[in-house]
């Protein structure tokens, strides 16, 4: 049967609208679930940097959220290490809202640099790690992570990493445990005081833990492992001038750094 | 394929809720007509979730939702929908489908949105929802699509969790998650180990299970492709 061209027009438009309106309806209505639900999600990256993956699963949402409220605070920095309380317009940043994604494709100078300050509960002034946003390309999208310092601003005591889009089994083993823990005790400056990123090295199964600035790698993922080497190495050295500037300010300044 | 399609007569008198014509609409796609094994539809998607069981599982039950809401929607549509344009009005209904379960899987699993986000999209060129449109929904009543698209969507969720089964178990010593290969090497002691095999974790490890799968359907059943 063949039908006009008005029928098929008109069939399309109210196809069209029908199907405009049921999706554009279930997404404000699942708007709001989805915020919460990405929330959480950056929120347990964050703690996943300084906890065990197992007591953050034990955990329910409201524990976490409650958990962050009570133990994180955040704030912005620039490259030279200069706190950043309002943007360009004037409006307060918040530092769990910073798209690195967007910060990334600017200039290092222009990028906005966020820092979660780990303290001990109901003490601000008592912290206990400084978590720091990282972010890059694996071998087929973006990658990112968050890496936790110890209060002397050198040792590694936890990463967290995501990717979007590495290869099952190879690549995207980096958001295993085992592989995130390889970093814990690793330094980011060597005996001189200079900075050197911790870097993954090609292979797998060998012993660095004599080695303060080399971590085993991934064996048939050697790319991805070059992305989170590169990406450890740039937002480290952009976080440099901030942890220099604490470091150099008097000792108790540390515990004081918010 | 297209003998169902020809299949369909005017009853006076109303069919039993699942008459024998009914059931095999369900069945044949399970093992006869499989559109996996059989057909050698829907490859892509078989070969990219399946390396766990878990993610497997929420393809599963998302292609199962889709393929019978897309069959449904196109059955009841199908004396108004023109001829001409049929292949983007059900292109139009099943990537609405397909965003609905991505949007509800991001508001409600999260972790499951991220790990499948991309495959879910590729529900869309699945070529078993655009084929079981075509094929059967055009033409036939709507409670028949449910049970045809319901049938094929069986067949494909029962295949690539197989094959996730054996993935998982020889990639990651595994299954849903849970440790067995550990838990096997404990009850032999420490000495006793079991080895991974990376090969599964990879597409082509998902080629071996599946070629396997076919090799053993058809010595079972005889069929032999024409």
């Amino acid at each position: 049967m063949q039908q006009s061209n008005a029928y098929i027009i008109t069939f399309s438009v109210i196809l069209t609208v029908v199907l405009g309106l049921l999706l554009s309806g279930t997404s404000q209505l699942l708007g709001p679930i989805q915020k919460k639900a990405v929330e959480l999600d950056t929120k347990k990256q964050i703690l996943g940097a300084v906890l065990d993956a197992s007591e953050i699963r034990a955990m329910k949402p409201d524990q976490i959220l409650e958990f962050y409220d009570k133990r994180i605070t955040s704030k912005v920095v620039d490259i030279d290490g200069n706190e950043i309380e309002k943007d360009a317009d004037g409006n307060d940043i918040v530092a769990e809202n910073v798209d690195v994604a967007k910060n990334y494709k600017m200039a290092p100078e222009k990028r906005k640099y966020p820092v979660f300050i780990f303290h001990a509960e109901g003490n601000e002034e008592d912290a206990e790690a400084i978590i720091v946003q990282v972010y890059g390309a694996g071998l087929w999208d973006e990658i990112w992570g968050f890496l936790a310092l110890d209060t002397d601003l050198n040792t590694i005591e936890g990463v967290t990493f995501g990717h979007k889009g590495e290869t099952p089994g190879l690549g995207a083993r980096i958001t295993e445990g085992g592989v995130q823990n390889r970093y814990q005790g690793k330094k980011i400056f060597n005996e001189s005081g200079e900075f050197q990123s911790v870097a993954m090295q090609k292979g797998e199964g060998k012993d660095y833990s004599g080695e303060d600035h080399k971590v085993d790698g991934l064996s048939g993922a050697t790319i991805t492992a070059n992305g989170v080497n590169a990406m450890l190495d740039n937002y480290l050295k952009a976080y440099k001038a901030y942890f220099e500037k604490i470091k150099s300010s008097s000792s108790s300044e540390i515990a004081a750094l918010n | 394929m297209s003998t169902e399609t020809a299949e369909i007569k005017e009853k006076k008198v109303s069919e039993a809720l699942f008459s024998k014509r009914r059931k095999k609409l369900i069945s044949d796609p399970l093992v006869d007509d499989n559109p996996i094994t059989i057909q050698v539809l829907g490859i892509c998607s078989a070969l990219a979730v399946t390396t766990q069981m878990q993610p497997t599982l929420v393809m599963a039950i998302s292609v199962i939702f889709v393929m019978v809401m897309a069959n449904l929607t196109i059955s009841l549509l199908r004396n108004t929908i023109p001829s001409r344009v049929r292949i983007i009005v059900q292109l139009a209904v099943v990537a609405s489908l397909v965003t609905l379960v991505n949007e509800v899987l991001k508001a409600f699993a999260f972790d499951m949105y991220k790990e499948l986000s991309v495959f879910v999209g590729l529900i869309i060129t699945n070529c078993i929802v655009m084929g079981r449109l075509e094929a059967f929904a055009l033409g036939n009543k709507p409670y028949d699509s449910v049970l045809d698209g319901f049938g094929s969507a069986l067949g494909y969720s029962w295949i690539i969790l197989a094959v996730a089964f054996f993935r998982e178990l020889l990639g990651s010593g595994s299954v849903f998650g849970v440790q067995i290969y550990d838990g096997i090497s404990s009850v032999f002691g420490g000495e006793f180990s079991l080895a991974t095999n990376g090969l599964m974790v990879s597409p082509v490890g998902a080629f071996i299970i599946l070629g396997l799968i076919i090799w053993v359907q058809r010595t079972k059943t005889g069929y032999v492709e024409h």
